[in-house]
């Protein structure tokens, strides 16, 4: 996905005014939009070969960890940041826990499939049947966050969200039902044969990529649906201004609740392709760092925007794993890879404040704002 | 226009960051220049934690594997056996994706890890498939070995076999009549303390649980529980970051009975963190023989090569690394040979004898469990080999 | 459940909490301070914190000092603590200053949306806490004993140490130090001012920038007195500890009511305290749980806090 994104950048300034890449494109009748559209998507399935490509390809695909792993696992980061882009971007809700929507959605895969589960003699089902089933419970988890913080504001729902994160980590951790540290093993594949053989197996994680490729793809559909609706208008509205959306007859509580159930939904997605491609979870995977990476992502990519959120979770995965395997001088980078991408995103946040690919109306929004504030 | 600028910076920037990473890639392929000698120029991999949190674990078994390379390589007067490492982190999230990678690399025909059993059950399906061998020096998981893996071996006892021996230890040596019992809530540090409350039974008086390394470091409600139950032993099963903290909190209570663990508790780490002096006492169980006993220089080249002293599991790493290389200097030159070899080797390396049963498992009959105890060179020395019957 | 657990050493929990929450107040103070005066969570006031609990210890390492150190004597104790003091409170104020010129200042000048700042933060704390862990190898470090914890008053079963009663008292008479400082002096209502309304303190002529620095300088200050306590408590340091702390302080700050002082004093205590009887109800691991089920209930009733959001207004 890196590579795509980046390459938009390029030519923005050159015909910038009359709205770069983006406007051109807003301007295009439809079915050239859908050929662009489907261009990239093309393009995007045929990213596990990028290292094939003659020069630029080897300076992109990462070594230490499997390229198509490393795609698989930008392919989840990047739903994770779309689902928190819905809570956070649209619905201007600050989550700070959002891991725990992805937990429960690779815990109720596991344990309506594992062997290890206490269910296993009543269910043992296939992975696509637990699917299902383990996204309702994230869609009820976000319900259940999402009823008692209503009357909570920013910082306090963020830290809010954080502890809720925590509380599900921790029980997951302590109680025998959920195994803890020990985990779930077995939890099986997607299902599927071609040519008589398994698709999802455990050495090539292509397939797997593919998978989260489609689910990105629907879930964009989605959410690019529900924005452009009455939905979409309200989560502006309260993001705004919650009490002047209230007295304009906007239902706060309804699209707030909707917001949270749909983000956990997406994060939900998340977690059973990934409990699907590891076939073992653990308490361990879902500390509370993850969340806040997952945040981080969002913003650094244009918040609110989905575009954005796209590129900024595939980063957050992209820059670390490519970080393996490169040394300077002598000394491996190795050690040093979260600290430079810490580094990394004050830079890229400071040189673009709204992100690497910002929202347009939030942009306006901002320029409106900014001269209402007296110069610092 | 300053906005226009900036923000075609930035982009510029960033296009910049990532491919100036890029361009100085390290070549990964490295030495391809097969030295001489029969045999030779093959690879052995390393897989598990180089950083992160868990890190150091990881670096003792690496450092034991890479010392033994060496030596082999030393000793053949060539770069016959090339070593790649491969960083997990000791996280089962990461671990597939890395073990892919070490599965593209033909020329690695066997595996020393990974160090925990987490990782291992994310990780071992696809070393598995790949029918590469694998020798884990520290993932002591029962249930590793009943997952069916082929290339599955395991040159230290599994949980199994070290609780028990606490307890005997607990019950016999120490004749301790009130223990506390605690655990980290690891699978590693929860297994083995389940197995001594059960083996001891009433002589426990109270249990509790903390959270993971790296998780909590207030533990007074702990401490003041151990002290309020009048306990004279404290078993702990979890790993030496925690414990070094409960053993110098425990000392600054003023609580005098004596920390016992498991040999995730067998590392100067412990020591380092509660000082020498509170740390003496502390006795910790391993299955593995004490390494002066073998008589070899494994102390003192480790020390020289790396210049720390060898930490826990380091000197088992070294054991895995030689059984692999005396596999490849006999001939087993692929992945299935190797794998066949490690069914029937007999070794006897500096920490134990290895054996494995069909089941990947070290022989029974060469499981010792010795107790290891906490003297005021900061190191824990060894005391008993523990009978268990 | 452990009820006999909790009763028969309720004394000792509570006092034991107590300690830890008078650190947790300390640390909390920066959040608050920042809060009250940007409306942001600093979450890089973390590694503030930690670089603060390797300040003293390098210091006293100059002198010779490791955890085998013997206990030193009474006058070279108060040596060495005002030493580590000094250290911890000028690295932890520095590294406070240098967030904000860093990480703050060039957002402010570009305009950027709240969330910009949060993000900034957390690379920066991401940033620090590694480069820490690349430097120790990830490995915990002992603290040497320059106090020794000692029985000094006994209450039926409840030891109080000397220890435990420094860490308290030192809390409450810094914070009250805090509360005059912004209540009483010019400075301070500089602080207030702009917490009130940036642009109206800039136009009575306050400097804001200098404001926000001074912002960011106290919580240091706090920050680093709290680093000291907490060495001296736990006895180890390590590259995580500003992280995992920081979470309990900021909670202790939301707690009481962030941008409050006072309400980040009766958070760090409140939470500590609750945290001490959780671990010996539930068991220590599930005191974080306990006390994250406490602050949502608290929020839910009383959504901005115990004492509610009040550093700029009618009273601090």
């Amino acid at each position: 996905m890196s590579d795509t994104a980046v390459a938009t950048e390029k030519p923005k300034t050159s015909f910038r005014g009359s709205g770069g890449v983006r406007g051109w494109f807003g301007r295009q009748p439809g079915w050239v939009r859908a050929v662009v559209a489907l261009a990239a998507a093309a393009l995007a399935f045929l990213l596990p070969y990028v290292g094939d490509i003659p020069l630029i390809g080897p300076q992109l695909i990462t070594e230490g960890i499997d390229w198509p792993s490393a795609l698989f696992n930008m392919s989840y980061y990047v739903l994770l940041a779309l689902g928190l882009n819905v809570v956070v971007g649209y619905a201007g809700l600050l989550d700070l826990g959002y891991v725990g929507f992805f937990a429960v959605g690779a815990y109720g895969t596991a344990i309506l499939t594992s062997k290890d589960s206490v269910l296993y003699s009543h269910t043992g089902w296939a992975w696509l049947a637990a699917v299902p089933v383990a996204l309702a419970a994230t869609m009820l988890a976000g319900l259940i966050l999402g009823w008692p913080t209503l009357r909570l504001r920013g910082d306090y729902l963020a830290i809010v969200t954080l502890g809720f994160a925590e509380i599900i980590r921790i029980v997951a951790t302590n109680t025998q039902t959920f195994r803890g540290d020990r985990g779930f093993t077995g939890i099986p594949h997607p299902p599927g044969t071609w040519n008589g053989k398994v698709i999802f197996g455990v050495t090539d994680a292509i397939p797997y990529f593919w998978l989260g490729l489609v689910v990105i793809i629907a879930v964009i559909f989605g959410v690019r649906n529900l924005d452009r609706s009455r939905v979409g208008r309200s989560w502006l509205a309260i993001r705004e201004d919650e009490e002047a959306a209230e007295i304009m007859g906007v239902r706060t509580t309804k699209f707030k609740l909707w917001a949270f159930s749909i983000g956990a939904f997406i994060g939900g997605l998340g977690g059973v392709l990934f409990a699907g491609e590891q076939g073992f979870i653990n308490s361990s995977t879902f500390v509370l760092q993850f969340s806040i990476l997952v945040l981080a992502g969002v913003v650094m990519g244009g918040s609110g925007n989905m575009a954005g959120a796209i590129l900024g979770g595939a980063l957050i995965s992209y820059i670390p794993d490519r970080l393996r395997g490169i040394s300077v001088g002598g000394t491996d980078l190795y050690e040093y890879r979260f600290a430079m991408f810490g580094v990394v995103i004050i830079i890229i946040m400071i040189l673009r404040p709204q992100g690497l690919i910002p929202s347009r109306r939030r942009a306006m929004e901002l320029k409106d704002r900014a001269k209402e504030v007296a110069p610092l | 226009m300053r906005q226009v600028l900036a923000r075609a910076i930035g982009g510029v920037a960033i296009i910049g960051l990532i491919a100036g990473a890029a361009a100085c890639n390290k070549d990964s392929g490295g030495s391809d220049n097969a030295a001489g000698g029969s045999n030779c120029g093959y690879k052995l991999a390393f897989f598990g934690a180089l950083t992160g949190s868990a890190a150091n674990l990881g670096v003792n078994i690496e450092q034991g594997f890479e010392l033994a390379v060496e030596q082999y390589n030393k000793q053949k007067g060539s770069d016959c056996i090339t070593v790649a490492k491969f960083d997990s982190q000791g996280a089962a999230e990461v671990a597939p994706g890395v073990a892919r990678s070490l599965v593209a690399d033909k020329k690695i025909i066997g595996i020393v890890g990974p160090p925990f059993s987490g990782e291992s059950e994310a990780a071992n399906p696809i070393f598995d498939e790949a029918g590469i061998p694998t020798i884990t020096p520290s993932a002591t998981r029962t249930s590793l070995s009943a997952s069916g893996w082929k290339v599955f071996h395991r040159a230290v006892a599994n949980d199994d076999a070290q609780g028990p021996a606490a307890a005997s230890y607990i019950k016999d040596v120490l004749k301790a009549q009130k223990v506390f019992v605690a655990d980290d809530q690891s699978a590693y540090g929860q297994g083995l303390a389940d197995v001594v409350k059960s083996k001891l039974g009433p002589l426990v008086v109270q249990s509790d649980k903390t959270e993971g390394d790296g998780k909590q470091t207030d533990f007074s409600a702990l401490v003041q529980k151990v002290q309020s139950s009048g306990a004279t032993a404290l078993f702990y099963g979890g790993y030496y970051t925690n414990a070094g903290v409960i053993r110098k909190q425990l000392t600054a209570a003023g609580w005098k009975g004596t920390l016992l663990g498991g040999d995730g508790m067998k590392d100067p780490g412990l020591s380092k963190a509660s000082g020498t002096q509170a740390a003496i006492g502390t006795v910790v169980t391993c299955p593995c023989s004490p390494p002066e006993a073998a008589g070899g220089t494994f102390v003192n080249d480790y020390k020289a090569k790396w210049n720390v002293a060898a930490g826990t599991y380091s000197d088992v790493a070294f054991d895995a690394a030689n059984i692999f290389l005396q596999g490849i200097d006999a001939g087993n030159t692929t992945t299935e040979k190797l794998n066949t070899y490690l069914s029937t080797v007999n070794y006897k390396g500096i920490a134990n004898t290895y054996k494995f049963t069909d089941k990947g498992e070290l022989d029974p009959s060469l499981i010792k469990v010795w107790a290891f105890k906490f003297d005021a060179s900061g190191d824990a020395v060894k005391d008993q080999e523990i009978k268990t019957s | 459940m452990n009820f006999s657990g909790l009763i028969d050493n309720f004394g000792p929990l509570t006092v034991a909490g107590l300690a830890q929450g008078a650190i947790i107040a300390l640390f909390a103070l920066g959040y608050t301070l920042v809060y009250g005066v940007l409306r942001l969570i600093n979450f890089a006031h973390s590694e503030v914190f930690l670089v603060g609990t390797y300040a003293c210890l390098i210091i006293w390492g100059w002198f010779g000092l490791d955890q085998n150190s013997a206990r030193p004597d009474f006058g070279a104790m108060l040596g060495y603590m005002a030493l580590g003091l000094v250290a911890a409170i000028v690295v932890s104020g520095t590294v406070a200053l240098g967030v904000e010129l860093v990480a703050y200042r060039p957002l402010r000048r570009r305009n950027a949306p709240p969330l910009a700042f949060l993000i900034t933060a957390i690379g920066a704390s991401l940033a620090i806490s590694e480069f820490v862990g690349v430097a120790t190898h990830r490995n915990q470090r002992g603290v040497p004993p320059i106090i020794q914890a000692r029985t000094v008053i006994t209450i039926g079963n409840t030891h109080i140490t000397n220890l435990q009663i420094l860490i308290i008292a030192l809390a409450l008479v810094m914070m009250f130090v805090l509360d005059r400082f912004i209540n009483g002096s010019r400075l301070g209502r500089g602080i207030r001012a702009v917490a009130q309304n940036p642009d109206s303190a800039a136009l009575m002529g306050v400097n804001k920038s200098r404001v926000i620095s001074l912002v960011f300088l106290l919580g240091g200050l706090m920050a680093g007195i709290a680093a000291v306590m907490y060495d001296l408590k736990i006895g180890v340091t390590k590259y995580d500890a500003g992280f995992l702390l920081g979470i309990d302080a900021f909670t202790a700050a939301v707690l009481g009511g962030i941008g409050n002082l006072r309400g980040a004093l009766l958070g760090g205590l409140l939470l500590g305290v609750l945290q001490s009887w959780a671990a010996g109800l539930f068991g220590s691991n599930w005191l974080h749980a306990a006390a994250f089920v406490l602050l949502v209930l608290i929020l839910m009733f009383r959504p901005s806090g115990l004492l509610g959001e009040s550093l700029g207004r009618a009273r601090a």
